[in-house]
């Protein structure tokens, strides 16, 4: 499905070619502008195909800023531009060409709020299905049967189908945000702070989703929680004022990082 | 630098609590005087209104037709039927109308500069006397025409919905979190559905609040139809003549020196004041459902 391209090495950061992992996402020599006011400088990365990478860094440091930029979510707003180059299997999805419909119904997104619609636990789940597939009412009630079960969420509201998407709880609430995701089949899904508003069970639950979901695709983390990204990742990427200071694989960020502010950050002296 | 006193027992601290918990009084005695003095003149003439308008309120007053001079007989029937047609054509016209407007400050538009100036000249708009509407028909429409007509009259409330309209979706859709529309984005929605099938449904019982509202409003709207689709003593459909309506009907027999018309226009009055009276207890019972869902 992917490409795999050999990459030049661009930045001094990126992890240290190892083993020779497909790369679903590349970051290249990106800017991210505010209006005025620089918000990334020059980040360059790769996310690897079915593994989990975690963003950290304190507040304000631009990593959810670098996530919405992999969906163009940015681009629902003015005055916010993108500069460099964010390669989707090799496509570079800031060309102004590109279908941002399309592009989103490949690159998932779960929000830091559990945000479900208005509707049906169903209709939460069918509603992007439809948007996309023709199917008759029993394919459909598959999909969204098969969509609640990955996110373990099926035996909570299989009595219930139909009761508002509002009624959930807060952790059930971002579980059906994720089956969403899930049912219109991305390709990549990233995760912006998605356990910030639940309880540790909650959270317990949802991490232990993306474990799984990492089978099928790629996944991209911004977590406020450093216990959370080592648990749940493969590559840790530490930013710190809109710089991408370290990036490398979780175990070596978190034991023996080669960036000086990166250990500050990770043993609590700042951030 | 001493860190600051926190006891509130010293005689300085007590003094101005003092005159902090007066003034608190004063303000408040002030302030139920003032609803109270409203409500006052306000219960006075709901007062007025029932035992005048019910004393009239017979079961003719909905079947038979608005009577000629010096009859003792007659109802409002043909006046109730041209309100209600007017109102829902001056409604079904403007509410969509206000609706895309609406629809367009608060989503499309956003950040653009031309809605900045829409929504000031919407603001004019509503505030505009709604004489200044009636006289605008009759330029634009009643003269081109050759006449007064329902049609005119229908087109007069429409220009007074609209505003109103658009003030109160575009109020209702920003009040729907971004957070909603980003979700629905970023599962590759094309803009207008997630307008139309998320917004518009997290917005759905202000929308259709709005739109009562706008309907009340009109519909004891005497000015606009006067000059538009003026008033007519015959029960008549027909769209391009004139038409009777509550409030001119209202507003002749009030003036008139026979008894049973003035009866009559009580009547009118009161029933007018009922019919707004459900629509904002609906669109309350509405709003109130948004609350608890």
């Amino acid at each position: 499905m992917s490409d795999v391209q050999v990459m030049p090495q661009t930045s001094g950061h990126a992890p240290a070619a190892g083993r020779a992992a497909p790369v679903k996402l590349e970051v290249r020599n990106l800017d991210f502008f505010y209006g005025a006011n620089k918000a990334l400088k020059n980040i360059n990365l790769r996310l690897e195909t079915n593994s989990v990478t975690a963003f950290i860094g304190p507040s304000g440091c631009g990593k959810s800023t670098l996530l919405r930029v992999l969906n163009r979510m940015y681009d629902l707003y003015p005055g916010q531009k993108a500069e460099g180059e964010v390669l989707l299997d090799g496509e570079n999805i800031l060309n102004p060409g590109v279908d941002l419909n399309l592009l989103r119904a490949r690159v998932g997104m779960v929000f830091q709020k559990p945000t479900p619609f208005p509707m049906t636990i169903y209709d939460n789940i069918a509603f992007g299905i439809k948007l996309y597939e023709n199917l008759s009412k029993s394919e459909l009630d598959g999909r969204v049967e098969h969509a609640l079960r990955g996110s373990a969420l099926w035996n909570e509201v299989k009595d219930k189908l139909n009761a508002s998407g509002l009624s959930l709880s807060g952790g059930q609430q971002q579980r059906l945000c994720i089956a969403r995701t899930v049912a219109i089949q991305p390709e990549v899904i990233l995760f912006d702070e998605p356990c910030s508003a639940l309880d540790p069970i909650s959270t317990a639950k949802v991490e232990e989703l993306i474990d799984e979901l990492k089978a099928k695709y790629t996944i991209a983390i911004v977590t406020h929680n450093m216990q959370q990204a080592a648990r749940v990742s493969e590559h840790t990427a530490f930013m710190y004022l809109g710089e991408l200071v370290e990036f490398d694989e979780t175990q070596r960020i978190f034991t023996a990082p080669s960036m000086r502010q990166t250990q500050d950050y990770i043993t609590g002296r700042f951030g | 630098m001493n860190a600051p006193s926190t006891s509130f027992h010293t005689p300085s601290a007590r003094a101005i609590y003092g005159s902090r918990a007066r003034t608190d009084k004063i303000v408040r005695v002030l302030c139920v005087l003032a609803a109270a003095f409203g409500l006052l003149w306000l219960s006075l003439i709901l007062f007025t209104l029932f035992w005048n308008g019910l004393a009239g309120l017979h079961f003719s007053v909905f079947t038979e037709m608005t009577p000629p001079p010096g009859s003792t007989t007659g109802g409002l029937a043909n006046a109730i039927f041209g309100s209600i047609l007017m109102t829902i054509i001056g409604v079904g016209i403007g509410a969509p109308l206000g609706l895309f407007a609406g629809t367009y400050l608060a989503e499309y538009g956003r950040h653009e500069k031309l809605s900045f100036y829409v929504r000031f000249i919407n603001d004019i708009l509503l505030s505009a006397p709604s004489i200044v509407i009636g006289l605008f028909i009759y330029g634009a429409v009643v003269v081109p025409m050759g006449g007064f007509s329902a049609l005119a009259g229908s087109l007069a409330l429409a220009v007074i919905v609209v505003p109103v309209v658009v003030r109160t979706t575009e109020d209702m859709l920003l009040l729907v979190p971004n957070q909603l529309r980003e979700a629905a984005s970023a599962l590759g929605l094309p803009r207008s559905y997630v307008i139309r099938s998320i917004a518009y449904k997290a917005a759905r019982t202000g929308l259709i609040t709005g739109i009562l509202l706008a309907t009340a409003r009109v519909a004891g709207e005497t000015a606009p139809l006067l000059f538009t689709a003026l008033s007519n003593q015959f029960w008549n459909a027909n769209l391009l003549t004139t038409m009777a309506n509550l409030p001119v009907t209202i507003n002749n027999f009030v003036q008139s020196p026979y008894e049973y018309w003035r009866q009559l226009a009580w009547t009118g009055a009161l029933l007018i004041t009922l019919a707004v009276l459900a629509l904002n207890i609906f669109a309350r019972l509405l709003a109130a459902e948004r609350k608890k869902s």
